[in-house]
């Protein structure tokens, strides 16, 4: 099999991927998609609150992803199904080579010229936690129980305590509230929630759970299924403080203690990974070190809104249909590789910012806009984002509130950046003064 | 109540009870394995360091010292001949002091003593040109060519599973409440049935105790020794090669780095003597414990990396050694008990040993009909190109994925279910598949497994579970407790 751009995934990064590539002039177009149908992790967030940005319209998750799932059945974009990836290696060429097995096919080689990884994220489990305790039935990440209660309409437990305040566990306690259970309470390590505001008031608040800040599960009882957790207070080195623990009887414990970018392909591939995110390095066209491999959605970074990884995605796409056209037409020089590194210039993510997206960028290949991605590393209340080009400070914003559970964004013109022509280093801090 | 009568009933599906009823069989006898869990290898069988011991730990002329030899002669061949995983992959033991040498080269001589061959002192620094991540502490080491490491739960399956073919009748969920002794023989009660026998194997791991004494006179005890592991990421598993030991203490061989067979890297045990035969709850001090002993045996552990944890008890008889053989006020029983380390790589050699006990006592004579081999459940992480293209020729299922973190197809999964002592529950699969052993911890596949599970074996999702009654996934139905208004 022979393609232009193979992209694994077809949730919403890897949906907007493909309009974008499509309606950019790439051809030979193809979704590997490891479930049933088209929409990812959509498919199970039942719940509304999608679109707003794309839309300006509040929509459930299926409704977001049947928009985009509409628009690739219409360009007649293929994709097949119940098909996984198992390897992905650098061919003849510059061509990449994409394993991938179904019942249909069984094992089979696409060859490709560009790839975009798509693949998303998972949750981090209770061994990652390491949670003291047994280990019985009633333990799941609050994904897994989304499933169950949005898909399989069965209820994963009745008296349930949750650790962490991702989104996923603050939805999943209304969620698991208005089927019929009792939430007893969040636990949250953290001093702050790591999920969005909108979430804590209207999951938690509005139903009255209790959110415990600075507070874990040091065991777990029960030896067959879950029969009660004990939480207790964490001091500021996040260690249980004696003498704080509290029993509460539950048949469930649910966890949303983080997501991880599902990168085992991209390993075996080469790519370089940041440790802040788990997901690739890459530059302003959202290339990762490979050249003719990009990466959008939540495997590149996890994000807060489905609209930002639609669009995120669709400029990758856009990107690496680019990348077919060039690699068509008699394909990259020595020169402009060179070139291109030697103009390359790195962002720097300084005091305060955990990571920037893209983490280089080349001024000759951006866009008219460039869209710089972050988190910052704590809460900081009523501070400046400051952006410096290399010593000169060019940019210092004003923010009443940074949290590291919101994605943050800055954008500069083209002709910005091109009035740096040296420049070798973009950085962005976190200053308490405006000056 | 149903009354059934056999030759021999073995209490235990562990590896110890499982390899006594293979080799039994391979006599004209009627043999029975009572295991109270769901599955076989549901005790000390599945929880621990999956180590085949090269065998200069235990004195010289003990049981363990003798078995312990014997059985990681036995095990490769063994490994191919039932189709589990196993790797001669050498063993050192560290000593972080320059006086250490000389309580290396005691266990040296024990070894030597014992029949292991191929043992070497080290200087550090040898030791690390074996094993670069060894920490810069190390002085000196024991390193022992035939050393191992061995899938626990594919050791006690594969055994189990042969027994089966072989005729070995096994009862799963079935616990032995009560043993009489009888006119010639002995009557199990259990809840649903009685077992009548002339010959009684106590494997019972740390419930032997309780069995023995029910019929004699000379007391056993056996305290559970718990032991706490942290288990790391398949990106770790590459860090040392061989497994590492610390020189060891009264209380075992102290905690241990090591790779699985599977390429995991696995940090413990701990050791704690423990009221609760069923305590195999983890606990913050005991992990926070292993982590520390053993960061010192490397330079850098991949702490970040865990991926689960678990604990695991050995049965820890008093005399401190196996207790195995007739007991002497009790004809026709067989004690298997205090099999704590080397338990699993002496448990082929346990086998062998028992059986002769028993044929000597009991004869019976040879069967023709013995199938000594066994294919295992063909694994796609594993399998070449080609294999997998003939797999998949074979059966479609072996392309459709369902835990993506170690590549386990449905193929595989329902080859589990339905071979014989097939798996029933969520954990059987996962013993028998690694479907959920992977870095997602089950997040993703277990949904699946459910499900096909639930399909396969004609129940509703609701009723399965992970390790048997009691631990079921599904609490009914979304709004059930809400009343007909909504």
């Amino acid at each position: 099999m022979r393609q232009d751009i193979v992209i694994i995934g077809g949730g919403p990064a890897g949906l907007a991927a493909a309009l974008a590539a499509k309606e950019a002039g790439a051809e030979r177009i193809l979704i590997v998609e490891r479930d049933k149908e088209l929409g990812g992790i959509l498919n199970q967030c039942i719940h509304n609150g999608f679109g707003l940005h794309t839309f300006k319209e509040e929509l459930t998750g299926p409704e977001y992803a049947a928009r985009y799932i509409e628009k690739v059945e219409r360009e007649r974009i293929p994709f097949l199904p119940e098909t996984i990836v198992i390897d992905i290696a650098k061919g003849e060429n510059g061509e990449k080579e994409v394993t991938a097995m179904n019942k249909e096919r069984g094992l089979f080689v696409i060859h490709t010229a560009a790839v975009v990884l798509a693949m998303g994220c998972r949750e981090r489990p209770r061994g990652a936690l390491n949670i003291p305790g047994f280990r019985p039935a009633g333990i799941y990440s609050a994904g897994t129980a989304q499933r169950y209660v949005n898909i399989e309409g069965r209820m994963p437990g009745r008296e349930v305590v949750i650790l962490g305040s991702g989104d996923i566990g603050l939805i999943m306690a209304r969620r698991m509230t208005l089927e019929g259970a009792k939430v007893k309470a969040v636990a949250e390590l953290m001093p702050y929630s790591g999920g969005l505001k909108r979430n804590i008031v209207q999951c938690l608040d509005d139903f009255g759970i209790p959110l415990k800040l600075s507070h874990t599960v040091v065991d777990i009882k029960g030896k067959k299924r879950v029969e009660g957790v004990t939480l207790a207070q964490v001091d500021e080195n996040k260690k249980p403080i004696a003498g704080t623990e509290e029993f509460i009887p539950c048949d469930t414990l649910l966890l949303s203690c983080g997501l991880l970018p599902e990168n085992e392909l991209s390993l075996n591939l080469g790519i370089s990974l940041n440790p802040a995110t788990s997901g690739p390095y890459v530059n302003e066209s959202f290339e990762t070190n490979v050249s003719g491999v990009f990466a959008c959605g939540n495997v590149l970074h996890v994000h807060d809104l489905v609209d930002y990884v639609s669009e995120e995605a669709a400029a990758a796409g856009k990107q690496a249909a680019a990348y077919v056209r060039e690699a068509a037409g008699n394909g990259q020089s020595e020169t402009e590789v060179v070139c291109r590194e030697e103009t390359q210039v790195v962002l720097e993510a300084a005091k305060g910012v955990r990571y920037t997206v893209p983490s280089t960028l080349n001024p000759l290949r951006m866009e008219d806009m460039q869209l710089i991605r972050f988190r910052v590393d704590d809460v900081y209340r009523d501070v400046f984002l400051k952006v410096y080009f290399d010593d000169t400070p060019v940019l210092s914003q004003k923010k009443r509130v940074l949290a590291p559970g919101e994605m943050e964004q800055v954008r500069f013109k083209k002709e910005q950046i091109e009035a740096f022509p040296k420049l070798k280093k973009i950085t962005l801090r976190i200053e308490k003064e405006a000056g | 109540m149903d009354r059934l009568e056999y030759d021999v009933v073995v209490i235990g599906a562990g590896v110890s009870g499982s390899a006594v009823a293979r080799e039994l069989a391979k006599k004209e006898r009627r043999i029975a394995v009572l295991e109270r869990e769901s599955d076989v290898c549901e005790g000390t069988s599945k929880a621990n360091s999956g180590i085949v011991h090269a065998g200069f730990d235990a004195q010289p002329d003990t049981l363990k010292a003798k078995l312990n030899v014997a059985g990681a002669k036995l095990m490769k061949t063994l490994s191919k001949e039932l189709d589990f995983p196993y790797k001669q992959n050498g063993s050192l033991v560290v000593s972080f002091e320059e006086d250490g040498r000389e309580r290396l080269q005691e266990l040296y001589e024990r070894g030597e003593k014992n029949g292991v061959e191929g043992l070497r002192i080290l200087s550090g620094d040898e030791a690390r040109a074996l094993e670069p991540a060894l920490s810069d502490e190390v002085k000196a080491a024991l390193y022992a060519k035939t050393g191992g490491i061995v899938c626990p739960f594919g050791l006690n399956i594969a055994l189990a599973e042969n027994a089966a073919v072989n005729g070995v009748d096994f009862y799963l969920n079935t616990e032995a409440e009560k043993i009489e002794c009888g006119q010639g023989g002995y009557r199990i009660l259990t809840k649903e049935r009685e077992f009548l026998a002339k010959v009684v194997v106590n494997a019972a791991g740390v419930h032997a105790d309780t069995f023995h004494n029910m019929v004699s006179g000379h007391r056993l005890h056996i305290t559970a020794r718990r032991g706490e592991y942290c288990l790391m990421d398949k990106k770790t598993g590459g860090l040392v090669g061989s497994t590492i030991f610390q020189l060891p203490s009264a209380n075992g061989k102290g905690i241990l780095v090591t790779p699985t067979v599977h390429g995991n890297l696995l940090v413990g045990p701990t050791a704690e003597n423990i009221e609760d035969k069923e305590g195999v709850n983890t606990t913050a001090d005991g992990l926070a414990r292993a982590l520390k002993v053993g960061a010192r045996s490397v330079r850098e552990l991949p702490v970040r990396q865990i991926i689960t944890s678990f604990a695991g008890l050995r049965a820890h008889e008093e005399s401190g050694d196996f207790i195995i053989g007739e007991a002497e006020d009790a004809a026709g029983f067989f004690d298997v008990a205090g099999i704590a380390s080397p338990g699993l790589s002496a448990a082929p050699a346990v086998g062998v040993y028992v059986a002769n006990l028993i044929q000597a006592r009991f004869p019976a004579a040879d069967r023709a009909d013995f199938i000594a081999t066994r294919r295992g459940i063909p694994c796609m992480a594993e399998a070449s190109r080609e294999e997998r293209m003939r797999l998949i020729a074979e059966n479609p299922a072996y392309a459709n994925v369902v835990c993506r973190c170690e590549l386990v197809t449905e193929g595989e999964i329902l080859n589990a279910i339905h071979r014989p002592l097939g798996a029933t529950t969520l954990d059987g699969v996962k013993r028998r598949t690694r479907a959920g052993m992977g870095r997602c911890q089950s997040g993703f596949c277990s949904p699946k497994v459910v499900e096909i599970l639930a399909r396969e074996l004609h129940k509703d999702m609701g009723e399965i579970t992970k390790s048997g009654a009691g631990s079921v996934f599904l609490s009914g139905y979304n709004k059930e407790t809400m009343g007909a208004s909504i």
